[in-house]
């Protein structure tokens, strides 16, 4: 019945991308080994990609693999083995008593709350948006274009201020990593004297 | 005919419990940074899809603020962990109790 509304290969597609995200997904809660969960979620960035590129948003699945499994796992990867924390976490003992199955029962409410917000919602025969007056968005180079024209006019404010974000954060990251040099220079000048 | 929009929809919100459930159980700050990149990803999946659906770049450019948003997160956090390292010697958030340094 499926196979004979939506061509076989949209199916693979799905079948496959879904797959990659929920295992990816399900190691990077289950495994032990924090540089496995790593690489679990790197498995998850690749769905998403794949979701992304079928769904022509090209240019972000481009960036998906590129932010996310090349920058932001790998600045995980770093800091697992710079802090030497890659030995395996004993995930069976429970701190506090029924933590597991509490937060099993809020996160089986929040899902089933959202399936039913999604069933009920009439959201496919929702208007379509003003600004691009319905166009079917665009795959390959016409999908960088209009996005960018989008962040470029629409979002320039947002996109300025991510700038400024971007160079706080790193800032940020550098104070707060950074040894503290005061006690240093003090530990010298015990050593000299 | 491509996929429909409420398939990846559904995923999307099954990839968002499954962050949820990860952030509220794990205990190495670590991971539960990871789980809420997890999270994150859900949420860009979903606007990807109604940005198809609804023929709306909007949704889009939202995924794009968002990854920037995630990377700063990153960083800031992955300092965080750092330092707090170098002063207990562990990443395991049981051990934060308290506001003291």
């Amino acid at each position: 019945m499926i196979a004979a509304t939506y061509t076989i290969p949209d199916v693979l597609i799905f079948v496959s991308a879904s797959a990659l995200m929920l295992v990816g997904a399900v190691g990077v809660i289950a495994m032990k080994n924090p540089v496995h969960c790593a690489l679990s979620l790197i498995m998850t960035f690749f769905g998403v990609a794949l979701a992304f590129a079928v769904q022509q948003a090209h240019f972000l699945a481009a960036v998906e693999i590129i932010v996310y499994a090349g920058a932001i796992v790998v600045l995980f990867l770093f800091v697992i083995m710079f802090l030497g924390v890659d030995r395996s976490e004993d995930v069976n003992v429970e701190p506090i008593v029924g933590q597991r199955p509490l937060a099993a029962l809020g996160v089986v409410i929040t899902v089933a709350g959202l399936i039913a917000m999604l069933a009920h919602a009439r959201w496919v025969t929702g208007a379509h948006s003003a600004t691009t007056g319905g166009v079917p968005t665009k795959g390959g180079n016409a999908n960088i274009k209009e996005l960018g024209t989008s962040v470029f006019t629409t979002y320039l404010y947002a996109f300025e201020i991510t700038a400024a974000l971007l160079i706080i954060a790193v800032v940020g990251a550098v104070l707060l990593s950074r040894r503290d040099r005061l006690s240093r220079a003090e530990e010298l000048q015990e050593e000299n004297a | 005919m491509s996929i429909p929009a409420s398939w990846f929809l559904v995923v999307g919100a099954l990839l968002f419990g499954i962050g949820a459930y990860g952030v509220l159980t794990r205990r190495s700050a670590l991971i539960m940074f990871m789980c809420i990149e997890l999270m994150l990803n859900a949420v860009n999946l979903t606007f990807v899809t109604y940005a198809h659906a609804l023929r709306d770049i909007g949704g889009q450019a939202a995924v794009f603020f968002v990854l920037v948003v995630a990377a700063a997160e990153v960083t800031v956090g992955l300092g965080i962990v750092v330092s707090v390292f170098r002063r207990r010697n562990s990443t395991s958030v049981d051990e934060l109790s308290e506001m003291k340094g």
